[in-house]
């Protein structure tokens, strides 16, 4: 399924830069302002799903391939797990941004900075794969891989 | 005695249980695999409606602190609910999964069709 | 101030964070070898844990550094240890076991998935078992319970599809029912930590939001549980998902659900007498004996080897449930060590069936023709844990339902003490039927053919488990006397 008509095709060109740009402002704006990483990583996924829609599933495959997405999805949780071994390490509580920082303040903005990124890259990653799983019926065998959201999900 | 305005005041608690009902109707009497899932959404978002609206206070503010604000609305079920939304994320695209491989197994997503199907097999075992 | 332990954290956040290791790595030795460290290294500590909390007291762990009851608190009790130490020790036996034969059932490419979710199912049971949170336990018990829709769909039959779709539909309406239970609690009390809930519950105990919350938390629990008639979804899936699977999720996936029950039931609900005034008992006790009985009358009359174990489970979790119901310490206690047994004991059962499985390529019961004699170490570990259902002195299943029949007739139902013995001979007739097929009907009919050998990574875990059944059924001191603390424990509000 690829649409052919022109304008369709120009506007996707256009309007997925942006659509990745707004992504990466929502997550890193999401400790002063409204956002975070589920936002985030679902705006991020959109680009690539209307991209997907509009120039075809196998296209979109080539700019974010299968290992890609998998690998952002693995690390995404391993970012957000790793930073409360870090923290561990450092003296505190799993999860206890404050030794982060110099001081607690920048500490807790480090942490949350982090863990939402962490969020954001596994969500970006399992939502890209669940489209391109069901887009591309399975192929990939790796249907069962979306389970790793809830890693993320739970903060 | 039961008065209008307490009913209309428990409004949310009606939508909750009128869509947590049909969506648990629709799972049970659906013989279709994706109705199924549908339903089993509409049941899982009655208690998504259920949690939201309990965070709400009267003349609550959104919690974002300022001298000028005494009530804030409950944000935790809020939060809380974000999560619950993922998980029924991933339990949704699980289901459908599923549902898309026993389409290729058995050329159906008819439960009924898919139960015959299963009674020869095991007739043919036995 | 009470301290954090870190192994406490530890026990969720290894295997958790194992398991997307297992995805980066992507080849099934690697991934295996990874599953075996962690599940190793998690049976280490839950040990540590059960020592210490046996010797020190109750353990804690503040996430974040925020203290309970705003921030999630973990908290591991002689219960919570002991049912952590039942997780990690089926963990660390299935896992090598699961080499060889995952090998065999499934495709080659998708073995390091399969550890990925057995890993991030173990760190979900763990999860459950050490929260102190409601919300958490909520998150932790969709953790497990996706895993296991995934592992069970990985099964060879397609009926392995839609045991798992049906598995999720009825997994997904007992968590729905669950957070609605706990969203309930959270309107009347505004807390999720389950000591603090147990504190407020006195007051608000007769309120009809709260019997509604109990309701749902219940029936949704029960679900989970497989508590007859809700156990529909759990023989299919047991059937058709993949031997080291079912054996895995046969000795753990349950027990941790009535954990939960006993964690509702007398932590939360602890200071209000819950069973004094509400008809909890009778309703409990009658699932439990129609699942006693209904369910091994259903195993009597199956010819899939699986699907008998399966339903002896459903039997086997009427037992625990009936402990649960007496609401006495020894009953409690009862219920308590038929957990633990009975996992030592299905464990067993199910590794045996999956190396039959492995070696002869068939499940049902008439291919066993001849197995007692070309393969008499296996099925002599088979007959152990068929021994051990039945509950046969010198086995794990005597000491718990001696336990049991103590309990009731100190509670003076001497009527369910011989309902018990009754059901115990179901038992006695299925797996007679096994007993039968495997070592004495073999003259007229050519023996089952072997078609590969059986690995000793497979022989031994199975070994490992029915010696275990062995040695607790002969000492059963140690066992027992971490049953009756910890239902001591529970009975004591906390």
């Amino acid at each position: 399924m690829i649409f052919k008509a022109p304008l369709l095709r120009v506007v996707t060109k256009i309007i997925v830069p942006p659509i990745i740009l707004f992504a990466l402002y929502v997550q890193f704006h999401g400790d002063f302002g409204p956002g975070g990483g589920f936002q985030a990583g679902v705006i991020m996924a959109a680009a690539f799903i209307l991209y997907g829609l509009v120039y075809g599933v196998s296209t979109a495959r080539q700019a974010i391939t299968a290992d890609v997405t998998r690998v952002i999805l693995a690390l995404g949780v391993l970012l957000f797990g790793g930073t409360g071994i870090v923290t561990m390490l450092m003296g505190a509580e799993f999860l206890d941004y404050s030794v982060l920082g110099k001081t607690p303040l920048a500490g807790q903005h480090l942490g949350i900075l982090l863990i939402e990124f962490g969020v954001g890259m596994t969500v970006a990653g399992a939502m890209i794969t669940i489209f391109f799983a069901f887009a591309g019926h399975g192929k990939d065998g790796n249907i069962a891989l979306d389970q790793e959201n809830e890693g993320g999900g739970n903060d | 005695m039961i008065d209008i305005p307490d009913l209309i005041g428990l409004l949310n608690y009606w939508v909750v249980i009128v869509l947590m009902m049909s969506g648990f109707y629709v799972v049970i009497a659906q013989g279709n695999l994706i109705k199924k899932i549908v339903g089993l959404n509409i049941f899982q978002v009655s208690v998504f409606v259920f949690y939201i609206s309990m965070g709400k206070i009267e003349g609550g503010s959104a919690p974002i602190l300022d001298d000028a604000i005494e009530i804030y609305s409950n944000p935790l079920p809020h939060v809380l609910i974000l999560t619950a939304i993922v998980v029924g994320v991933a339990t949704t695209a699980l289901a459908l999964a599923l549902v898309v491989r026993i389409n290729a197994a058995y050329g159906t997503i008819e439960e009924d069709e898919i139960q015959a199907i299963e009674h020869e097999e095991e007739d043919v075992a036995c | 101030m009470l301290t954090s332990d870190p192994w406490l954290i530890l026990l969720v956040v290894v295997p958790l964070l194992a398991a997307p290791v297992c995805v980066l790595l992507r080849n099934a030795t690697a991934a295996w070898a990874v599953a075996l460290v962690v599940s190793w290294s998690i049976f280490g500590i839950a040990v540590k844990l059960l020592i210490q909390v046996l010797e020190q007291g109750e353990v804690f762990y503040r996430i974040g550094g925020w203290d309970a009851p705003w921030g999630i608190e973990y908290k591991l009790d002689p219960l919570g240890a002991f049912v952590v130490v039942i997780i990690a020790t089926i963990g660390a036996v299935v896992i090598p076991y699961a080499k060889k034969s995952v090998e065999n059932e499934i495709q080659k490419e998708r073995i390091y998935l399969f550890y990925t979710m057995m890993l991030l199912c173990i760190s979900g049971l763990l999860g459950i078992t050490v929260t102190g949170d409601a919300f958490n336990l909520f998150v932790f018990l969709e953790i497990s319970s996706l895993s296991s829709y995934v592992l069970i769909s990985m099964g060879q039959d397609r009926r392995a599809l839609t045991a798992a779709y049906r598995y999720l539909i009825m997994g997904t309406i007992g968590a729905t029912f669950y957070i609605i239970g706990v969203g309930l609690m959270y309107q009347m009390t505004g807390s999720l930590n389950f000591a603090d809930l147990s504190t407020i519950m006195p007051a608000i105990a007769d309120t009809r939001t709260v019997l509604a919350a109990l309701a749902f938390l219940t029936v949704g629990i029960s679900l989970k549980l497989a508590l007859f008639p809700l156990h529909m979804w759990l023989p299919n899936a047991y059937t058709f998902a993949p031997s080291a699977v079912t054996a895995f999720l046969a000795a753990t996936a349950t027990k941790v659900s009535l954990y939960v029950l006993l964690r509702i039931f007398f932590t939360v609900f602890g200071e209000v007498d819950l069973f004094a005034t509400f008809p909890l008992q009778p309703v409990l006790i009658g699932m439990a004996l129609a699942g006693m009985f209904l369910a091994s009358l259903s195993a009597i009359w199956q010819e899939n080897l699986k699907r008998m174990m399966a339903y002896s489970s459903v039997a086997q979790i009427g037992y625990m449930v009936l402990g649960v119901a007496l609401a006495t310490e020894a009953g409690l206690a009862g219920g308590i060590i038929h957990l633990f047994n009975h996992a030592l004991v299905k464990g067993t059962a199910f590794l045996a069936i999956g190396a039959i499985i492995y070696s002869t390529g068939a499940v049902t019961l008439r291919d066993l023709r001849g197995v007692g004699k070309s393969m008499p170490l296996l099925m002599a570990a088979f007959i152990v844990a068929g021994l051990g259902l039945i509950g046969v002195p010198l086995t794990a299943g005597f000491v718990s339902k001696w336990q049991l029949v103590t309990a009731t007739l100190e509670a003076d139902m001497w009527p369910l003490a011989a309902l018990i013995l009754l059901s115990s001979l179901l038992a006695v007739i299925y797996v007679w039927r096994i007993f039968e097929v495997a070592y004495l009907r073999d003259s007229h009919l050519a023996p089952v053919k072997i078609i590969k050998k059986l690995p000793l990574s497979m022989l031994i875990p199975t070994w490992i488990l029915a010696l275990a059944s062995l040695y607790f059924g002969t000492h059963a001191t140690l066992t027992m006397d971490i049953a009756h603390t910890a239902a001591r424990q529970l009975m004591g509000g906390m």
